[in-house]
């Protein structure tokens, strides 16, 4: 078995998630910016983290023979503060030209607010005015049939954004349809106690078509499960996927969204 | 995969989740104290169980959504509850 793991922060993880995922057939690594589990207390703190995701990482990953990708930009939990992003957003054009970035993400919306939408809209004028791709976290739980739709409007009232270019991650069944039928790729994340479990994304690349939707793990410094992608394909195997549908979806979608920029390398 | 296949893979697992869900309920109606927002929005999305199509997963996270379309002037905070308070 070979799949790509789109979405893991690999900042919080031990070099035994590395070994583990490298050993169940992990063929590269993407690592949106996230969150730390604190808030950052200024610009400088971004500007470590912005080059610990484009230089320190990708030489950890490299000693495991993963190659490892990133996306940049101010998380929507530290977006309230619009100052703070506006310093962050500004110095992410110095890192854009740099190897590993695929473009900006994990951007969107936490809880909804005004100052979230402002900082949103501000990280896809950088990413239009970059010619980036897009990859956007939807809200947690109860916030998140309203996020979706919030961030939905804000992508489609930039008519420089082509929805093709963007993914939309943590998907479930009450938002897989509205994402798809804006054009956009749709993600969904295989959490243990929130988000999706193996069996459900399963149904729904069954009842919605796997033709622009990926899974990833998301695993970080919280409750999460670097190996759920490849425990997803075997609970695909016991579903009568074939072995050919199974490659397809967790190793030929993340290829094919990603080949979207050039600076995308495709494993094989 | 036909319907029986189905229920050899899934049914002992969601029996004992079944059952998990039924002592849960069970545990908090016996607990003292107030009542909590999160247990009546549960007991209201448990209603989504009983329709006969196959969009149950839709509208029981559909039923614990936040239902309104306008952003908040300030985030409380960063976590969520996972039930709509009103
Ligand atoms: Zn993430």
């Amino acid at each position: 078995m070979r799949y790509i793991e789109p979405h893991g922060h690999m900042v919080s993880r031990t070099t035994d998630d590395y070994r583990d995922m490298v050993t169940a057939g992990c063929a590269c690594v993407c690592e949106p910016a996230f969150w730390a589990g604190y808030d950052r207390s200024s610009v400088h703190g971004f500007y470590d983290y912005f080059c610990q995701l484009t230089d320190y990482e990708p030489k950890r990953a490299a000693k495991f023979g993963l190659p490892h990708y990133c996306w940049l930009c101010i998380n929507p939990k530290e977006s309230e503060d619009v100052g703070l992003a506006k310093d962050v957003i500004g110095i992410i054009p110095q890192f854009l030209d740099r190897p590993n970035v695929l473009g900006i993400g994990e951007i969107g919306l936490n809880k909804n607010s005004r100052n979230e939408m402002q900082v949103l809209e501000m990280h896809v004028d950088l990413a239009a005015n970059h010619n980036q791709l897009i990859l956007v976290h939807t809200p947690h739980l109860e916030d998140k049939l309203k996020g979706t739709r919030l961030i939905l409007d804000v992508l489609k009232s930039d008519s420089r954004i082509q929805p093709e270019r963007v993914i939309i991650d943590h998907v479930e069944e009450h938002t897989a349809q509205l994402v798809l039928d804006r054009g956009h790729w749709a993600g969904m994340t295989l959490y243990p106690e929130s988000k999706c479990t193996g069996a459900r994304a399963i149904d729904i690349f069954e009842r919605f078509g796997s033709e622009r939707l990926w899974m990833n793990s998301a695993c970080d410094w919280g409750v999460s499960v670097p190996l759920a992608v490849p425990h997803a394909a075997l609970e695909m195997r016991k579903r009568q996927w074939t072995a050919e549908k199974i490659d397809s979806v967790i190793y030929g979608n993340p290829i094919r969204f990603m080949s979207q920029t050039p600076k995308f390398k495709s494993p094989a | 995969m036909k319907r029986t296949d189905l229920l050899d893979l899934y049914f002992m697992e969601n029996r004992a989740k079944l059952i998990d869900l039924a002592a849960f309920m069970d545990r908090v109606d016996r607990a003292e104290g107030d009542a909590d927002f999160r247990y009546a929005a549960f007991k209201e999305a448990l209603k989504e169980l009983g329709r006969g199509d196959s969009e149950r997963a839709k509208h029981v996270l559909l039923s614990l959504s936040d239902p309104t379309t306008e952003p908040i002037p300030a985030a409380p905070g960063k976590g969520a509850i996972g039930a709509w308070k009103t």
